[in-house]
């Protein structure tokens, strides 16, 4: 570097005569010093270079699923933690998630792999999220009125026919099972049944489910429309509390994880787990753990789970043809749940005598969407008859849908390698 | 397409479904069994 002092001389004491005078010598290395300040900007900036065109795509898709959450409040919890972790991981070369330096070919772990792997990779997030799940469900309107549960085993159907379908359009039967699983509008079910078979498209298939959960107001209307009379809507049913011991609440989650345990081993874990939150809501002496679990586990594990699925919403993986068929796999999904559930009551009608007959539309209830699949049935009846309350016998078959989904997520984890 | 995937997918569906009602009729089952034997008190008053 020049310094002034090396080119001063007898008549240029001002510093800015001297620049001028000697412009001819310094030019040079300010050019030097230019370029190199420059190079280290550009050096600085050059993670500009790394931008692909898909990346801005994802930032788009990242930006909607934070506008879903937000302006439309459509699962919030979920959604805006994994728009936010889509734009996250989509950054040029993005510390977020494990890169390999170009120089050295280090491997530099991101923060949200460790989380994924810690959490998702080992279906530890989704099974705690189960247990807050389990602590929030009241049983009591199924166990009043067991019969609603059969609902809640129709309404799974969307599962296994969308199986068919996703084989049908040339996924291997591993990725089939985990994308027929949206079907089971069930988070934390689809995140374990997808890890399990570690499917290639996990990203999308969580996406898919946690966006149709919460669009059941818009798509489960029209379909039951379709497939019921307004008559049948109509229809009123009586309803009468009946009351549940204690005793019975308490039995019922052991009771259950036992049955589920013997019959579907592999969906122990979820069932366990869910039954485990609704025991210790029950038992009546841990009403401070089954706050916890309701409250600050469930808040904690959701808000971690939705930035840490972001990391299968990098741009190279998720933007493929396949997720948006995936996506219309999903929706084909809830599509034949709802319709399962319907087509279900109305069989079931025509062996019932007058008086005794079910809104077929509680049959739509029994997703395990809960509880909007309940709210949107209720409404849907008084929107055809202002004195028609289906609450009761919706949520009766709602919080069914969510013991069905499991065990439906269970069979498959069953049935689906002995064919593989 | 691939058809034979889609056949065994059917025979999926087929055990998946008998299995999930053979299930929930155990669940109900149970449920009743437990409401009849474990009568809330004040009801029985």
């Amino acid at each position: 570097m020049i310094r002034q002092r090396d080119f001063y001389c007898g008549h240029c004491h001002d510093k800015s005569l001297f620049l001028w005078e000697h412009k001819d010598k310094l030019l040079p290395d300010f050019g030097k010093e230019w370029s190199k300040i420059m190079s280290q900007l550009l050096s600085l900036f050059g993670n500009v270079t790394e931008l692909t065109w898909q990346m801005p795509v994802m930032w788009v898709i990242g930006a909607i699923l934070i506008y879903l959450g937000i302006v439309k409040k459509m699962e919030p919890t979920l959604l805006v933690p994994m728009g936010f972790g889509a734009i996250l991981v989509n950054l040029p070369l993005s510390g977020a998630v494990t890169q390999i330096d170009k120089i050295t070919g280090e491997t530099e772990v991101g923060a949200i792999d460790v989380l994924f792997n810690a959490g998702i990779a080992n279906e530890l997030f989704p099974l705690l999220l189960f247990i807050g799940i389990g602590a929030m469900i009241d049983f009591t309107p199924l166990l009043s009125n067991p019969k609603m549960m059969l609902f809640g085993a129709a309404a799974q159907f969307g599962i296994f026919f969308t199986l068919g379908m996703a084989c049908l359009f040339g996924f291997d039967l591993k990725n089939a099972a985990s994308i027929a699983i949206i079907g089971a509008a069930d988070g934390p079910t689809s995140i374990f049944v997808a890890n399990y078979f570690d499917s290639d498209y996990i990203g999308a298939i969580i996406v898919a489910a946690y966006s149709y959960m919460a669009l059941v107001p818009i798509v489960q209307p029209p379909v039951i429309k379709l497939i019921t009379t307004r008559k049948e809507r109509q229809i009123r049913m009586a309803y009468a509390q009946r009351p549940v011991s204690k005793t019975t609440r308490i039995l019922f989650p052991i009771i259950i994880t036992m049955i589920a345990g013997i019959v579907a081993p592999k969906s122990v874990a979820l069932v366990g787990f869910l039954m485990f939150g609704n025991l210790i809501r029950e038992c009546g002496v841990l009403g401070s753990l089954s706050e916890t679990a309701q409250n600050a586990l469930a808040n904690l594990i959701t808000l971690l789970l939705g930035l840490t699925v972001a990391t299968k919403m990098q741009a190279e993986q998720f933007l493929d043809w396949r997720t948006l068929l995936i996506m219309g796999l999903g929706l084909v999904a809830f599509i034949f749940d709802t319709a399962g559930g319907v087509l279900f009551a109305k069989v079931l009608n025509l062996f019932l005598p007058k008086g005794k007959k079910i809104n077929p539309m509680v049959g739509a209830a029994g997703i395990s969407a809960f509880p909007m699949s309940a709210r949107v049935i209720n409404r849907m009846g008084l929107a055809e008859d202002p004195e028609n309350f289906l609450l009761m016998h919706a949520v009766g078959a709602n919080v069914s849908g969510q013991i069905a989904s499991v065990i439906a997520g269970g069979l498959i984890l069953t049935l689906v390698p002995m064919f593989m | 397409m691939n058809i034979p995937l889609f056949l065994d997918s059917l025979k999926i569906m087929g055990l998946g479904m008998l299995g999930i009602f053979l299930v929930t009729a155990v669940i109900i089952g149970c449920m009743v069994l437990l409401t009849r034997v474990f009568r809330d008190k004040s009801e029985e008053k």
